[in-house]
């Protein structure tokens, strides 16, 4: 037997934990469908039954006019769940038992989870809860999700669940004598014309008349105009009293009765020796220093700096192993297969693009494991809050900052997951802009062409230099989210209101589900993304081909500079050993130089070097050659690849990010370059397209590809413009 | 005596008389538990002096200086000047 359970409730009111304590580490994650609301679900076997469990996005209503409330309801009305298990804090019981009575509202079959008791005993809030689950007329099953507790009672009564006929409905509820007495005439009209019926009760559809409700309002003039029409004209003659009479509007004044509802339930239910507000909890003295007006932005920073600090420090190790075990990769199959394109294709293409990107794996594992300890300690929202004034100036939210950061507002991070740690910002407009704008950031792969070009043409401290351009970044995002905000953007600010709910430490559990979690969709994303993209990649600088006459001609060369040595000088360079003689050393060197010309020539006969060649009636106005024009295309794929393949066109064969003074040394000495053209390249990398993994993330987590196709083309063009501009004042 | 939110200062503490905000502000104060006949208290603001925290029921919320202004308030007793 099947039983289909969704699991609603409160954000902060360990919804997640209980689902996660429920479906162990045997769940799915998706999408609810055409929206970026994540969906978890899973199927447990408890008792000879199968239970679907669903986690609906954390509410404080069923309005729908948030996104999450929306795809709430709409879960709840459509899939119609056997069962819906609302999880409720107990330590904040009034709030979360106001989206029980709208759920009750919907007549769904209901059974409350009380969870964190353990908060509220210790808060010396005590609830009956036996009474509290004869006034509700609802199963109560009390639960410390955090601690695995109560899961085998809620997993019982999940299972033995049976309607209960005498459970509220919402004819039960009153919303004072004025509103009831129309909740009666409305209702009566929509159920003698069967009003909406397929799919709502016919009082659940007057209330939200009544309320106003938007969707229901949209349904309803489709259904029937004519009866639409009627109801909101009945409406509009009692609007004016309750205004008179409740000084607020009918919404307002249902809201309030909600409330009253509660209370109600509540009395004789809950004692506790102070009155909520002047209780001083831990968690508020601890917010006296953290946010405190002068230590809390310190504290803010330093915590930030430590935790950026922390995933370096601990990556550092299993990024080296990830790494060498891809050269040990590309190592053995270069030997075992022949020369050619096959080989060059798996070697240089697959390993080395995959192998680039999946080496961070450590460090985005890390980065998320970080950013899970501040979330699930509570800490996220005092940035927010501490922040918010600060990026409110430019259309954006306090919550935006982490985002920031994580893509390398220190500069080091990566895009990928600071797109995807937009996830906490509320707001739709603000998050949107901080996904567009957060690949502005100096993110690990593009430090290297910084520091390249700084080294080359700007002598003087470069640590003091590469913070020039990180700030550059901020400014640069800053910006860019301002006039996209106030232009192409539309859309009200949406409102702040959000709890800071009480800190706490977090359980190891919940933070290694979150960073596996986020950790195992970068995977799955780089992973195929960019192995698509390393393969055209390596197709574009590889075809065609130099012709065979000219490749003859290397050859030729080579043989010819073998031939100054000794029989067994030659032979030692070919067995590839890894110590050589002086001698021999000497002749690899010079054999390396013909290959590295030859690379250099293939380059600019490939595809991607005809078009470098191409642009370059354009871009010279940047001061950009088709050298750079192919370092710049390459690294839309990813930007490890700008510097190698600066390398190549150089001739000086693909060049070590991490080591680039020979380049630097080349391209200080080339009179295609200098500090205008530098700088035109520092400002073009920090504008221009994000990376393809980017890219793709920030399609999917708009939910859109037109913004993804928006950073490419956009950003690419703008850069180029702001490199003209910079090239021809410099 | 009435004054609005915004005009609190710390530590004080209210009954909440009135939401004035309409719409999505409205239904995101009154659904947080922000609600007519409550009482609240003021925790203190941000280190830029916006936005606010409040306790309300068992809540700790915060919200902007600009929405505070919809939230009017009777002090309880002793406080007059501010």
């Amino acid at each position: 037997m099947n039983i289909n359970v969704a699991i609603a409730g409160n954000p902060n009111s360990g919804k997640t934990t209980l689902f996660n304590a429920l479906a162990g580490t045997n769940y799915h994650v998706a999408n609810y469908p055409g929206v970026t609301v994540e969906k978890k679900s899973a199927t447990i076997q408890f008792d000879d039954k199968s239970i679907n469990l669903v986690d609906l996005p954390g509410v404080y209503s069923l309005t729908p006019y948030s996104l999450e409330e929306k795809v709430a309801r709409d879960y709840i009305v459509d899939e119609k769940p056997d069962l819906i298990v609302q999880v409720v804090d107990a330590s904040n019981i009034e709030r979360n038992l106001y989206l029980t009575v709208q759920l009750m509202e919907l007549g769904v079959p209901l059974i409350l989870a009380l969870n964190m008791t353990d908060v509220a005993e210790k808060r010396e809030i005590l609830i009956d809860i036996e009474r509290l689950s004869k006034n509700l007329r609802l199963p109560i099953i009390p639960t410390i999700a955090r601690k695995d507790k109560g899961k085998e009672e809620l997993l019982k009564a999940i299972t033995h669940y049976q309607a209960n006929e005498k459970s509220f409905a919402i004819e039960d509820f009153s919303y004072g004598e004025d509103i009831d007495v129309l909740l009666e005439d409305l209702a009566k009209s929509i159920e003698e014309q069967g009003f909406l019926k397929d799919k709502y009760s016919s009082r659940w559809v007057a209330l939200k008349y009544i309320e106003g409700d938007q969707q229901v309002l949209e349904l309803g003039k489709n259904d029937n105009i004519k009866l639409h029409i009627e109801l909101i004209g009945q409406i509009k003659k009692l609007t004016e009293h309750i205004i008179k009479i409740h000084d607020t509007n009918c919404e307002g004044a249902v809201a309030n009765y909600r409330y009253g509802i509660v209370s109600s339930v509540l009395k004789e239910v809950i004692t506790r020796k102070e009155s909520a507000v002047d209780r001083i909890f831990i968690s508020d003295r601890i917010d006296r220093v953290l946010t405190h007006r002068y230590i809390g932005p310190f504290v803010l920073l330093a915590i930030l700096y430590f935790s950026y600090q922390f995933t370096f420090w601990a990556s550092e190790y299993p990024v080296a192993w990830l790494e060498s075990l891809f050269e040990v990769l590309a190592t053995t199959t270069n030997n075992a297969l022949p020369d050619g394109l096959l080989k060059s294709l798996i070697v240089d293409g697959i390993i080395g693009g995959v192998g680039g990107v999946l080496g961070f794996t450590p460090l985005i594992l890390f980065m998320f494991f970080g950013i899970a300890i501040l979330e699930d300690a509570g800490y996220m929202a005092r940035v927010a809050y501490m922040l918010d004034r600060l990026f409110r100036l430019f259309g954006l939210q306090g919550s935006s900052v982490l985002p920031y950061v994580v893509s390398g507002g220190i500069a080091g991070g990566c895009a990928v997951p600071g797109v995807m740690a937009t996830r906490t910002i509320k707001g739709h407009k603000e998050r949107l802009l901080t996904i567009l704008t957060a690949p502005f950031m100096v993110c690990g792969a593009k430090l290297p062409v910084f520091a390249l070009l700084i080294s080359a043409f700007f002598p003087g401290n470069k640590g003091f230099l590469l913070l020039g351009v990180t700030l550059l970044s901020w400014l640069s995002a800053l910006i860019m989210a301002k006039v996209l905000g106030s232009t192409i953007i539309k859309g009200e600010a949406s409102s702040f209101i959000m709890e800071l709910p009480p800190y706490r430490f977090p359980t190891m559990k919940g933070l290694i589900f979150h960073s596996w979690e986020k950790t195992w969709m970068y995977v799955r994303k780089a992973g195929t993304t960019i192995l698509a993209m390393s393969i055209i990649l390596w197709g574009l600088m590889t075809f065609p081909q130099l012709p065979e006459s000219e490749r003859r001609q290397f050859e030729d060369q080579k043989t010819i500079i073998a031939k100054n040595y000794p029989q067994d000088i030659v032979n030692e360079v070919k067995e590839d050993n890894e110590e050589l003689s002086e001698q021999a050393l000497k002749l690899k060197k010079e054999l390396i130089l013909i290959d590295n010309q030859e690379s250099q020539i293939g380059l600019r006969y490939s595809l991607a070097g005809r078009t470098g060649i191409l642009l370059e009636p354009i871009t010279k106005y940047a001061g950009f050659d088709w050298r750079t024009n192919i370092a710049i295309i390459g690294g839309i794929a990813a930007k490890e690849i700008v510097v190698s393949t600066l390398g190549t066109a150089y001739s000086i064969g693909a060049v070590d990010p991490e080591e680039t003074g020979s380049l630097a040394t080349q391209l200080a000495k080339d009179p295609a370059w200098d500090r205008g053209v530098a700088l035109a390249l520092i400002f073009f990398t920090i504008l221009y397209a994000p990376c393809f993994v980017t890219v793709v993330m920030i399609g999917k987590e708009t939910g859109s590809r037109k913004w993804g196709a928006f950073t490419v083309f956009g950003y690419t063009g703008l850069a180029f413009i702001v490199a003209v501009i910079v090239n021809t004042i410099f | 005596m009435e004054v609005n939110l915004r005009q609190m200062t710390k530590n004080q503490k209210g009954i909440i008389l009135k939401i004035t905000a309409q719409n999505e502000l409205g239904r995101r104060i009154r659904e947080m538990g922000i609600t007519p006949g409550i009482e609240l208290k003021m925790l203190g603001e941000a280190p830029l002096y916006d936005p606010i925290a409040i306790k309300v029921r068992d809540n700790v919320l915060t919200l902007r200086n600009n929405e505070a202004n919809y939230i009017l308030v009777r002090i309880e007793g002793d406080i007059n000047e501010y």
